[in-house]
């Protein structure tokens, strides 16, 4: 053994080490792929050797190879499947050297595996007892290694399992340890979305974690969750904002600054918040990073204005525009409200941040020029006024040296443009797409031309002509990318400003004249030849306005046609055929018989060309069209006229399609689109030798992927397994390109794909062409005359030197202009056509959708983590695998599993029905195993693994988490836990007293209430804020509505102009059935509402109440109770009681009886107010409930602790378990028709005095209703209940003051129960 | 988010490719290619910030890159990260190299490549930023190697030895050092 050992090290002397590899690779320079492959075939030797240190040494040098390949520039296959083999036979000598005991070893091992292991790698599998071991390693250095390599290949399957373990890592004592598991919870949240949830409280306590380092990593997973879902982290501001104005980590604060920025946009009052901090940190940091930050949040968050519209409507049209034309000053002093004084501040730093932009931009640190310009295209979006004061200096920027520069200033350019500047700036940007190298930036130019003159649906372009001709001199680039973005543009305008299209016409059949020059320019899919597509359409769908229509038809078969892409090839035939009705009906009408058939002589003479055609489209018409001729000219021979019919081939006009329309053809009644209509087709994929490949002449055109089924999830996951396996087994299969795959391809893709590759079978011989390509634009002038770009300007520039003398009379309909100040005429009577949509289409104008890819990891984390921590969110706990039954265990009866209750617990996924006992069951269990684990691990003294933390105590998560921090031997913990609360509770009083953001928001506008006098803002204000957060900001959009439409009242002028804006907007129709919608906007002035009731009261403690319910679950009710501290003493200890029903019992802790109650995880400062959130499980919701319940508390002040108890009573209304579902009138007609709703009931009401419409919204709000449709004073409403109840409602006002409700529903004793509340409802109004 | 850190010469020749999303090797050349075409056409007194080629990113993503030297250092961001700190990040890095291997120079880079990764992890982990003090991340870096040593012991010896001899003839490679520029310091 011995002497193996030193055989070994002598060994090893001999062996070439990395640097030996390196310094051999470099000189062997030329023949490195043979170097490589030798050294390779040594690695293998190595590998498989006992010595860890060889092997730990031959990865090392692989390692090496993944990177070296690169500077071998290896490029034929060879070396490059070597590299796809590497992984897959060295993968597992990875896995041993990691699996190394030494740290050295290992640390090799895990960076291999950090290069070269993904998701993918089948070998992960077998790593996870290792990477456990490692990450609970005592030695802090290897549970940060494994920690990092796993940071880099997490799978689904790791994340699972080892979630668990990193939470409890995320309370090591050690900082360093702490602080990689916690960046890696946010690798295991993306693979392991159930994860999250169980975490978060964890991970939001160590946002305050003492080592800065800790915190750091909180603060940045949290941002990277919360860019993507800012919602559900809203009620972390607090906490941030204690945060960003106590640290002084720079790279912490740009990334809470910037997570604000993500924020604000949603809650409005943060950004009044936010303003004072800001500014100061604008005025006070050095650091430009974060300077830069600041001023981005400022204007992304919309901040200054946020504040600034609070104001009131007026100051708003005063405000902004003639402001921000001033240089910084001191905001005017205003004495006379101390609210506007506050705006004003908002204002200013706004100001500020746009002054402090133009220095970034004026600097000469190119660095900060471009951050400055990038700033400015976020205000764009928002304030395009205020950028556009600043137009040199961006204009001066497009002349930048700077690549990266001029893309910026492009990007604003967009937002610059006006009817009047509008020929100017494209004239300006033509001479760059002249001047212009390399083709990514002139392209980007061409594209940006292109939007800046589509935007708004054509808003800012006054000459449609000179658009024309400004397409078709972009017609000249060279190589450029966007062939196909300009012929639709020409395409769209030719067909929808009516007016221009025989301007169109002309300047197309021009291009046609000139085809040679554009297919000189290398055939190729997208490249410029598209723009042939679009001449020939135009030519041939508008031919009346062809000066020459036989020489334009001519002009159409010369050239090399035949070698322009096959789509292109089949437009061309078709047009040449509508081209050639309309001239034989011209020569018909001028009885030229002869000319007639002189005609379709050339056609049948020239169009045998594409017949030859390898594009099945271009031949099929060409043979068609061919047969056709043949027959028109025996009639013509016969002397009989042909044109009529001829022209009744291509009748009828063609419109253009709203974009969206498609999507929006309403689902006719009884079609089931996800029914299948055949019976799902068997399993063989072996069946897949398709009809298609029959037929197909075409060698290229097999990849025709079979038709896509839509197969369920589990039979796709068979199918992937046995390919997976099949793979595996195949031992010419090399790599794993299951990601590459396409799955289905869009018949278009396929489309361009074929017409691509057919193209590139025909043999294009480059022809050097004499002419310039230069000439077009200037040939185009010379043969027909017509002026070129910047004569129009001219042109223009006259007409509105006219139009100032004497205006009068413009031409325009159907178009809309919003910039009043542009009072530039249109030079044509230009008429753009509204696009089309389907009948009985809806129209709503926000779809929102996600717009995220559908395999974004991200999706799945839009997680509420608000909710109460419940049963489901369990986080997988190691257990010993069965082999065989993972699989199964999902598929097992009821019955067996209640059998055999441990077995449930072997994978997290299916945990979730438990009932307590069985959780009993497995707290035994697991003390037993700990206490294995302990005796085996008592020198690592690691933390518990499993025991506190996973139990899924509700509400009490902190608690127990803290025990496990400090080390608290479990069995202590039944005695040690409530001291350690009540010290927790102390200890985090300060945070969870912020905690709620409402909260924290209402303090702020509490404070300022009484500085403020404008009396109607307070009233709303503070009313607005005693509601919970998401109907704040619910409500106070509607309020912001309110006050746009008063706002617009008064501008009347402007009112209709926006009005007017939105019909031209094309895809509108006038909305059908979006009442709903349209009724709160009807409505705007309901009084605000609270929503929370009384609880109880004391002279030390006042309690207010709330429901809230969870579409997710059906049987449980949240009551969140505020409880108001009213003395000047302390109140701790408090409990919370209810005296269960048999319907209704209060979700307590594990093993609680029903006598315990639940603790409030809080104390209560003098005159402090926070919420708690209890739990209650509900069977049948059918009966509305009281319960009765006690709070127990103590109440410590100097002279020593008293314990008082408060009596109450919680009652649950029917009406707190109704989800506010909307639902249209369609729905809402065949629920009713259905004879589902059996259950029916009736009530009257007085309505007294009280408007019929506040009546009307109380009961919506409190009952949970939405209005399906309402006409004058009948209303009919809809709920649905989180069982599941269907609730219909119509609810009338009777000319005798009374009301008269009628419901219906799917049980009975809800609807007439729920109608009483509605009566009792109503009646509080009078 | 990080989505990858690349150093490599001013001819091209990747010196560390570090991925945190998964390309296969074929793409990873690709994408080294790509972006060195885009930085290297640049001049110096350009801004530093470019966006991404076609390969890496999209929109939201951005190259932030500095010149030391004969060695470009890239990193390919998306939009949560500061475009200035992660300037100072790449300052950060390049200063801690150059205090762990003395004066570096692209020859330490090319022969020790693990050790280079290993600084790497103290700063970036799954392509967050992980630490960014520099007293901190030396010491860790310190600890470890402390570590290495002490499991290499004796037996180590005659290959320490070995490598010594072997090490004295090193090529003749221009051997410039990466001259640390004196920037305004981030913290």
């Amino acid at each position: 053994m011995a002497l193996k050992k030193v055989k070994g090290s002598l060994e090893r002397v001999f062996e070439k080490n990395l640097q030996d590899l390196v310094r051999g690779i470099r000189s062997n320079k030329d023949n490195e792929a043979k170097y490589i492959a030798s050294c390779i075939e040594e690695i293998k030797n190595e590998l498989k050797q006992d010595n860890m240190a060889v092997k730990a040494n031959a990865v090392a040098k692989l390692t090496y190879k993944g990177e070296g390949d690169a500077e071998l520039d290896v490029s034929g296959a060879d070396g490059l499947q070597m590299l796809g083999y590497d992984i897959s036979w060295a993968a597992f000598n990875i896995i041993e050297v990691m699996s190394s005991s030494k740290f050295t070893y290992k640390r090799i091992g895990y960076l291999a595996a950090s290069q070269c292991f993904h998701e993918g790698t089948d070998v992960l599998m077998l790593t996870t007892n290792m990477v456990r071991k490692d990450v609970n390693s005592a030695q802090q250095y290897e549970a940060g290694l494994s920690m990092s390599g796993l940071a880099c290949f997490t799978s689904p399957d790791l994340a699972r399992d080892l979630a668990n373990d990193l939470m409890s890592l995320m309370a090591s004592t050690k900082p360093y340890v702490r602080k990689k598991a916690v960046l890696l919870m946010y690798k295991i949240f993306l693979k392991f979305p159930e994860a999250l949830r169980p975490a978060f409280p964890r991970l939001k306590a160590k946002l305050e974690d003492p080592d800065p380092g800790v915190q750091s990593a909180a603060v940045n997973v949290i941002c990277e969750l919360a860019r993507q879902n800012p919602k559900n982290y809203l009620s972390l501001a607090p906490l941030f904002f204690k945060l960003m104005t106590t640290s002084t980590n720079n790279w912490m604060l740009i990334k809470i600054i910037k997570l604000f920025g993500a924020l604000t946009p949603l809650e409005p009052r943060l950004g009044k918040k936010l303003l004072e901090p800001l500014t100061n940190l604008i005025h006070s940091t050095s650091a430009m990073s974060l300077l830069y930050e600041c001023i981005n949040t400022v204007i992304s968050g919309d901040i200054g204005f946020i504040v600034f519209r609070n104001a009131g409507p007026e100051r708003i049209n005063t405000g902004t525009t003639s402001r921000l034309n001033i240089d910084p000053r001191p905001p005017t002093p205003v004495g006379i409200y101390d609210v506007r004084a506050k705006h004003e501040r908002g204002l200013s730093v706004f100001i500020l941040c746009v002054q402090k932009l133009r220095i970034l931009i004026e600097d000469s640190d190119q660095n900060l020029k471009y951050l400055g310009l990038l700033a400015m295209s976020k205000i764009l979006k928002t304030h395009p006024k205020s950028v556009q004061n600043h137009k040199d200096l961006i204009l001066d920027c497009l002349d930048d040296r700077d690549e990266s520069i001029r893309l910026r200033a492009l990007d604003l350019l967009y937002g610059m443009v006006s009817k009047k500047n509008l020929m100017e700036i494209v004239k300006k940007l033509m001479v760059h797409v002249d001047k212009a190298e390399g083709s990514v930036y002139r392209d980007e130019l061409l594209s940006k031309i292109i939007q800046i003159c589509s935007q708004n649906n054509y808003q800012y372009i006054i000459n449609f002509e000179w658009y024309i001709s400004i397409l078709v001199e972009l017609t000249r680039i060279e190589g450029t990318k966007h062939g196909h973005l300009i012929a639709s543009q020409m395409l769209d305008v030719a067909i929808r400003v009516k007016a221009i299209q025989p301007f169109a016409c002309k300047q197309m059949a021009q291009l046609l004249e000139n085809t040679h020059l554009l297919v000189g320019t290398a055939v190729q899919a997208n490249g410029i030849c598209e723009v042939l597509y679009a001449a020939a359409w135009i030519v041939g769908e508008f031919p009346q306005h062809l000066l020459d229509p036989r020489r334009t038809l001519e002009s159409m078969f010369y050239g090399r046609i035949t070698s322009l892409p096959g789509h292109i090839q089949s437009i061309y035939v078709q047009n040449i055929v509508k081209l050639y009705s309309a001239i034989i009906r011209q020569l018909e009408e001028e009885e030229d018989r002869e000319k007639c058939q002189e005609t379709t002589q050339f056609m049948l003479d020239k169009l045998p060309q594409f017949t030859a055609s390898a594009h099945l489209e271009v031949q099929e018409r060409a043979c068609c069209i061919i047969q056709l001729l043949k027959y028109v000219n025996k009639l013509l021979e016969k002397d009989v006229s042909v044109a009529e019919e001829l022209t009744g081939l291509f009748d009828g006009e063609l419109n253009p399609v709203a974009p969206k329309a498609q999507k929006k053809v309403p689902v006719p009644e009884g079609l089931d689109l996800d029914k299948w209509i055949n019976s799902p087709p068997s399993d063989d994929s072996d069946e897949e030798v398709t009809i298609d490949t029959m037929f197909i002449h075409d060698a290229n055109r097999v990849n025709h992927t079979p038709a896509y089924e839509e197969l369920s999830e589990e039979e796709l996951e068979k199918r992937r397994a046995a390919r997976r396996e099949d793979q595996a087994n195949n031992p010419h299969y090399l790599k794993d390109d299951k990601r590459s795959k396409p799955k289905k391809k869009k018949l278009k893709d396929l489309a361009a794909e074929n017409s691509q590759m057919s193209v590139d079978n025909i043999p294009v011989a480059e022809i050097d062409l004499s002419v310039p390509l230069h000439v077009p634009g200037e040939t185009y002038t010379e043969i027909s005359g017509i002026s070129v770009t910047d004569e129009y300007m001219k042109k223009v520039n006259l007409q509105t030197k006219k139009k100032h003398r004497k205006r009068h009379k413009k031409g325009k309909r159907g178009r809309h202009d919003s910039h009043s100040s542009d009072d530039i005429p249109v030079a044509h009577k230009v008429d753009i056509i509204e696009e089309e949509m389907p009948e009985g289409a809806e129209v709503s104008d926000h779809e929102h959708e996600d717009k995220r890819p559908a395999d974004d990891p991200h999706r799945a984390l839009d997680i509420d983590l608000e909710r109460p921590l419940d049963e489901r969110d369990r986080l997988p706990v190691r257990e010993h695998y069965e082999v065989g039954t993972g699989l199964k265990l999902s598929d097992k009866p009821e019955e067996e599993e209640k059998e055999k209750p441990r077995r449930k617990h072997r994978k997290g996924s299916e945990e979730k029905a438990k009932g307590k006992k069985e959780g009993k069951d497995k707290d035994k269990k697991k003390k037993k195993k700990k206490s294995h684990e302990k005796k085996e691990s008592i020198l690592t003294e690691k933390p518990a693994e499993e025991a506190p933390t996973e139990e899924p105590n509700l509400l009490g998560e902190v608690e127990s988490e803290e025990i496990k921090e400090n080390g608290v031997l479990e069995k202590e913990e039944e005695t040690v836990k409530v001291e350690e609360s009540a010290t927790v509770a102390a200890s985090q009083d300060d945070s969870q007293k912020m905690d709620d953001i409402s909260f924290w928001l209402t303090k702020d506008d509490v404070g300022t209430k009484k500085e403020e006098d404008s009396i109607k803002q307070n009233s709303n204000e503070a009313e607005e804020t005693e509601e919970p957060t998401h109907q704040v900001s619910k409500k106070s959009k509607k309020e912001k509505k309110a006050k746009k439409e008063k706002k617009k009242d008064k501008k009347k002028k402007h009112h209709v102009k926006e009005e007017y804006e939105e019909m031209g907007n094309g895809e509108e129709a006038p909305p059908p059935e979006d009442s709903a919608a349209t009724n709160q906007e009807e409505t705007p002035e309901i009084p605000p509402m609270p929503c929370y009731k009384l609880l109880a009261e004391n002279p030390s403690i006042k309690m207010t109440y709330q429901t809230r319910i969870d579409a997710n679950q059906s049987h449980q009710v949240v009551v969140s109770v505020i409880f108001c501290n009213l003395t000047s003493s302390h109140l701790k200890s408090l409990e919370f009681n209810v005296l269960d029903s048999l319907n209704t019992k209060l979700v307590r802790e594990i093993g609680a009886t029903s006598h315990d109650g639940v603790k409030v995880p809080f104390q209560l400062p003098p005159g402090a107010t926070n919420e708690g959130q209890f739990a209650f499980t509900v069977s049948s919701i059918t009966m509305s409930q009281k319960l009765r319940g006690t709070l127990t508390y103590v109440v410590k002040d100097d002279e020593g602790s008293t314990s008082e108890k408060l009596d109450f009573k919680v009652h649950l209304p029917i009406s707190s378990y109704m989800i506010a579902t909307p639902c249209n009138s369609d729905q809402f007609a065949r629920l009713l028709s259905g004879g589902e709703l059996t259950g029916k009931a009736s009530v009257t009401a007085q309505l007294g005095d009280a408007e019929f419409r506040e009546v009307l919204a109380r009961i919506c709000f409190y009952c949970h209703l939405v209005v399906v449709e309402r006409v004058e004073n009948t209303v009919s409403l809809y709920s649905k209940s989180i069982q599941g109840h269907h609730i219909c409602i119509l609810m009338k006002a009777m000319p005798n003051g009374s009301l008269s409700v009628d419901g219906k529903s799917s049980d009975s004793s809800l609807i007439s129960n729920l109608l009483d509340e509605i009566r009792l409802l109503s009646k509080d109004s009078t | 988010m990080i989505k990858a850190i690349l150093i490599f010469n001013n001819h091209g020749k990747p010196r560390l490719a570090k991925f945190f999303t998964h390309y296969n090797e074929d793409e990873q050349q690709q994408i080294i290619r790509e972006t060195f075409h885009l930085v290297s056409k640049r001049d110096d007194n350009v801004c530093n910030f470019l966006e991404g080629g076609t390969l890496i990113g999209g929109a939201d993503y951005r190259l932030v890159y500095r010149h030391y030297a004969t060695l470009y250092f890239v990193f390919c961001v998306d939009s949560s990260e500061s475009e200035l700190g992660i300037l100072d990040l790449i300052q950060v890095f390049v200063e801690t190299l150059d205090k762990c291997f003395e004066n570096v120079c692209e020859l330490d880079l090319i022969f020790h490549i693990d050790k280079v990764h290993y600084i790497l992890g103290e700063l970036v982990m799954g392509g967050m930023v992980l630490e960014t003090n520099m007293t901190e991340i030396l010491t860790r870096i310190e600890e470890q190697n402390k570590i290495e040593k002490q499991e290499a012991g004796i037996s180590a010896a005659p290959a320490r030895a070995a490598a010594a001899v072997k090490n004295i003839n090193l090529p003749n490679i221009s051997t410039s050092n990466i001259h640390l520029p004196n920037l305004p310091s981030f913290k």
